[in-house]
C-alpha cells in the first residue's frame, strides 16, 4: 500500500506542477523578476498548496502516527544555523540562474529535454557530493 | 528577449492545491514529507523499502508530467529553457549542493515546512526566495544579461 500511496503522491504532485505550468523555467524566472514582466503565478501555486497543507497537517499531526507507518518521519533538527541559511542561499542562487527547482526539474525529465536532463544529473551530483562532505565532517 | 508569460491564477491555484493534496497523503498515510530534493537525492543510496517508495513517487511524478505533455493542448504546458547547457549544469549542481546542505527545497521547506509552521522552514524559504529574487534582479537589470 505504501508503494501505491507514494505512486499516487508522485502523480498528484506531477499533475499539480504541469497544470500550474511550473515546469516552465520562464514562468518561474518571471515570478522572481519583480522589476520585469512580473508573473505572480508561482505565488498562487505556493499559496494554494499551503492552503491545503496548513489545516491538513494540523489535523494529521494531531494523530499519534500515520495510517500505514508506526511513526511520522519528520526532520530531527529544529536548528536555524549556518548550514540551513547557507544551503538555502546556494539553492536560491541555482534556482534563479536556471529557473528550475528539484520538483519541476525531475518532472521535466518527461519532456526529454537535454538541458533539463543535464540539470538533473548535475543536481544529483551536487546532492551526493554534499552528502559525502557531511558524512566525512561528521566522522 | 526573455520569454514573456501570462499570469494564470486559476491553473496556479488548482495546481498548487494538487501539490498540497500530494503532501497530505504522503504525510497522512506514509508519514513522509513530500520534499522532492530529499526523495530524489537519496534515491541512489537507498535500498529495500526505502528505495521502493522513493522510486515509486519519482516514477509517478515523471509519468504524470509525461501524460500531461501528451494529452493536454500544447499551450497548456510550455517549457522554455532560458540559459545554455553549461549554465544549466552549474545551476543544477548549486541546487543539489544547496538543497542537501539546507535540508530542503521549495516543496520540503516551502510547501510542507510552512504547512507544519516550522520556523526552520520559514527561515529557509525566506532565504532562498530573497536570494533568488536578488539574483534575477542582478542578472537581468544590473548586469543586463540578454538571451
Amino acid at each position: 500500500m505504501k508503494i501505491l500511496i507514494a505512486l499516487l503522491g508522485g502523480v498528484l504532485f506531477g499533475l499539480g506542477l504541469a497544470l500550474s505550468n511550473m515546469m516552465d523555467p520562464a514562468k518561474v524566472l518571471n515570478f522572481l523578476d519583480f522589476a520585469g514582466q512580473w508573473d505572480p503565478s508561482l505565488m498562487l501555486v505556493m499559496g494554494g498548496a499551503i492552503a491545503v497543507t496548513l489545516p491538513g497537517f494540523y489535523l494529521i499531526l494531531k494523530r499519534p502516527y500515520p495510517l500505514f507507518e508506526k511513526k511520522f518521519f519528520l526532520p530531527d533538527s529544529s536548528a536555524i544555523d549556518r548550514n540551513l541559511v547557507g544551503g538555502a542561499a546556494l539553492f536560491g542562487l541555482g534556482w534563479a540562474v536556471a529557473g528550475l527547482c528539484p520538483g519541476p526539474a525531475v518532472a521535466g525529465l518527461a519532456s526529454a529535454n537535454g538541458d533539463i536532463i543535464a540539470f538533473v544529473i548535475a543536481m544529483l551530483a551536487g546532492y551526493r557530493l554534499m552528502a559525502m562532505v557531511q558524512a566525512r565532517s561528521a566522522a | 528577449m526573455y520569454t514573456a508569460t501570462q499570469f494564470t491564477p486559476w491553473s496556479a491555484l488548482g495546481g498548487g492545491m494538487l501539490i498540497g493534496l500530494s503532501a497530505l497523503i504522503m504525510l497522512g498515510f506514509n508519514g513522509r514529507i513530500a520534499g522532492i530534493s530529499g526523495i530524489v537525492g537519496n534515491l541512489p543510496t537507498s535500498r529495500g523499502s526505502e528505495l521502493a517508495w522513493r522510486l515509486s513517487f519519482t516514477v509517478g511524478l515523471i509519468a504524470s508530467a509525461f501524460a500531461f505533455l501528451q494529452l493536454a493542448p500544447a499551450e497548456a504546458l510550455t517549457i522554455h529553457v532560458e540559459v545554455g547547457l553549461p549554465t544549466m549544469i552549474v545551476a543544477g549542481f548549486l541546487v543539489g549542493l544547496g538543497t542537501k546542505l539546507g535540508s530542503g527545497c521549495t516543496s520540503g521547506h516551502g510547501v510542507c515546512g510552512i504547512g507544519r509552521v516550522s520556523p526552520r522552514s520559514m527561515t529557509a524559504t525566506l532565504t532562498f526566495m530573497l536570494v533568488a529574487i536578488a539574483t534575477v534582479f542582478i542578472i537581468r537589470h544590473v548586469l543586463g544579461v540578454e538571451l
